[in-house]
């Protein structure tokens, strides 16, 4: 169960539009949770007003990713849901600052 | 307008067009139940355990095709209520659960009878709320009811904090009703690309699931097998579709379908897949189910398409639209008269043999003979076991939402609730439920709620003494130990039944059973008929779990 992990070599980023709501991170992260898919990094900020976040997700890419997308297409509160194959700069630069 | 969140709930629920919810009262729930009392539109069904209320919403819900509601009071009543939850889930069932929380100052603080309901909740349900204010609730009620019944139907939780109940808000005007909203439209490339392959198939099936009974497409899932000629065979939760007793039918798929129906399928060159999901059950091994066909796949869940199986034609649309833009545009069909006889020939070599189907006191006997006593106006539900794989198997369904079984949970208890929110619903109908002495104690406090409403059910509970499927699995894959699946006591049924205030028949004493079955379904009311039932008895054939569908035992 605890056996020492490596992180993925090839990972992708899922960019979520939500509604900002205490609720929305257990259903985002639950989806992924449940079908063993291990979020590698999570960044999420509100939007303008606050109104709605984004949530980026830092995900291993394999075939399980197409199925994940269409999984958190289908959540209420998911409003859009962009594919990045070769990552996204926010995690580049939190992991700078991260050191 | 000025009222409590209580009394907003209940108007709204009024507005929705629900006369008929079923739960059990709490604390939590108190405001809502008093606001409740007042209602002249809804009749509030008192259950004896939350599972029940929750199975009964479904029942409602499966036999009408509208959303039904069932409520539930903190803590312990809405833990109650998961299994029903995570059941309708499964087989897409729109309900629409209200929990009483605990005061929302209160939440967090491991306050008397507070569960994390939403958490619980989060992963069986289609969506869920946690209530935070009284003004949400105009917003989230119709919502619910939105997302319950649009697109792929599922449950819904609405959790409300007592304080919310209680307070008071004042507003202008009535939000509209939730209703389910369009569904997507597939291309007309796409619609070309699939009636090309189904004009060319030399050897098609139709493949209908529950999603053409959800739907409400079984007249045109009808109309495409037969214009198109098209062998047809149906998955658990789709039976009924199709009548018995149609040329083109093969009957139901996979784990316990007929020899010929999965022979057929390991043939056929296309799989038309209407509002099914290539469920493990239906599909057996994967890699060798319809080895050598293409694949068009209707449904109105994208998350469905290419889950399991690669479509070669993926259609994502609301399966009654799309079967409404094809069926005009059927061409000329390939020539199909040699794989119809292939399957004629295939019927005659390999059907179901439904042994003893003309003996009475034998399971499929009982299951003919029980359907001739209900008439064909019946519903059936059924609880979970080998009762359940025989009644799919013998009994002669024709009607869409005739059929109301727990098929993705395969929940035992299921089948009495689910046969009274059946009969609340269609009043008119008789309905029976085929139970099993193990499932039938899951519930069997309903039987109290069953009096207390005096309903048209029938209870036929085939007794074996022992929870039969799992004895079958021990006997057939696991060297014949039989550990912990046959009952060292049992009660008296009927005279449990009786102490219930219910009526009762033992067909073990009864002389003529067709006639005592009439006798039975003469009088309307509550009847539980008992039935002693072989425990050698196996349901077959038998796909072994994890195998092809072509290598199946017996039968
Ligand atoms: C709630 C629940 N627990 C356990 C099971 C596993 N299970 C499947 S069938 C079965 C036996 C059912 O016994 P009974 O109702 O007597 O039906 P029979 O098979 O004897 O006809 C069991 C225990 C289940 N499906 N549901
Ligand atoms: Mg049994």
């Amino acid at each position: 169960m605890n056996a020492t992990r490596t992180v993925p070599a090839a990972l992708a980023v899922l960019e979520l539009t939500v509604n900002n709501h205490p609720g929305v991170m257990s259903h985002v992260c639950g989806l992924f949770a449940r079908r063993a898919c291990n979020v590698e990094g999570i960044i999420c900020l509100p939007l303008g007003d606050g109104a709605r976040s984004r949530i980026w997700l830092q995900v291993p890419d394999t075939d399980k990713l197409e199925p994940m997308t269409r999984q958190a297409r289908k959540l209420e509160d998911v409003l859009e849901v962009i594919r990045h194959p070769d990552g996204h700069p926010v995690f580049a630069q939190l992991g700078a600052a991260v050191g | 307008m000025k009222m409590t969140g209580a009394e907003l709930i209940i108007r709204l629920l009024e507005r929705q067009g629900i006369t008929t919810v079923a739960g059990i009262p709490g604390g939590a729930i108190l405001p809502l139940y008093d606001a409740l009392g007042a209602s002249t539109q809804i009749r509030h069904v008192l259950t004896r355990h939350e599972q029940g209320a929750g199975f009964i919403a479904q029942g409602m819900a499966r036999a009408s095709g509208q959303a039904a509601v069932c409520l539930a009071s903190s803590g312990p009543g809405a833990t109650n209520l998961i299994t029903a939850i995570a059941d309708a889930r499964l087989d897409s069932i729109p309900v629409v659960c209200i929990t009483g929380q605990v005061p929302s100052a209160m939440i967090g603080t491991d306050a008397f009878q507070e569960v994390d309901t939403y958490g619980l909740t989060v992963p069986i349900t289609k969506h869920n709320f946690l209530v935070d204010s009284v003004e949400e609730l105009l917003d989230v009620v119709p919502r619910a009811f939105r997302i319950a019944l649009s697109g792929r139907p599922g449950p819904v939780l609405i959790d409300v904090p007592k304080d919310i109940q209680n307070a008071t808000i004042e507003f202008d005007e009535w939000p509209q009703p939730g209703c389910a909203e369009p569904a997507p439209q597939p291309a007309d490339t796409a619609l070309a690309a699939a009636l090309a392959l189904i004009a060319q198939a030399q050897r098609p099936i139709l493949y209908l699931g529950g999603g053409v009974v959800h739907a409400g497409a079984a007249p045109l899932a009808r109309e495409l097998a037969e214009t198109a000629g098209l062998p047809t065979v149906m998955t658990l939760m789709a039976l009924g579709t199709l009548p018995e007793t149609h040329l083109l039918q093969l009957g139901m798929l996979g784990m316990h379908g007929a020899r010929c129906t999965n022979l057929a399928l390991a043939e056929c060159d296309l799989l038309i897949a209407v509002g099914a999901r290539f469920d493990d059950r239906a599909t057996g091994k994967v890699a060798e189910f319809c080895p050598n066909a293409a694949i068009v796949h209707i449904d109105i869940d994208a998350s469905e398409l290419d889950k399991i199986k690669t479509a070669h034609v993926a259609l994502n649309g609301d399966v009654r639209e799309v079967l409404g833009r094809l069926l005009p545009r059927l061409g000329a069909q390939a020539d199909r008269r040699a794989w119809l006889a292939r399957i004629g020939e295939l019927k005659r070599d390999f059907p179901l043999k439904l042994d003893g189907r003309h003996n009475p006191r034998h399971h499929y006997g009982l299951i003919r003979a029980t359907a001739r006593a209900a008439g064909p106006a019946a519903i059936v539900t059924t609880d979970v076991g080998q009762h359940q794989m025989w009644a799919a198997q013998a009994y002669p369904l024709d009607r869409p939402r005739q059929w109301l079984t727990s098929g993705g949970l395969g929940t035992m208890g299921f089948g009495l609730p689910a046969a009274i929110g059946a009969a609340l619903a269609e009043p008119q109908r008789p309905v029976v439920c085929f139970s099993g002495d193990g499932s039938i104690l899951m519930n069997i406090q309903e039987l109290a709620t069953l009096a207390e409403e005096d309903l048209d059910v029938k209870i036929v509970l085939f007794n074996n003494g022992a929870l039969g499927l799992v004895h079958q699995q021990q006997t057939l894959f696991y060297g014949g130990r039989l550990n912990a699946s046959v009952f060292r006591g049992q009660p008296d049924f009927v005279r449990l039944a009786q102490a219930f205030g219910i009526r009762t028949i033992d067909l073990d004493a009864e002389p003529d059973v067709p006639d005592a079955l009439a006798a039975a379904f003469a009088e309307r009311g509550p009847c539980l008929i008992h039935a002693t039932i072989g425990l050698e008895e196996k349901v077959y054939p038998m796909v072994p779990p994890g195998a092809a569908n072509t290598d199946m035992i017996g039968g």
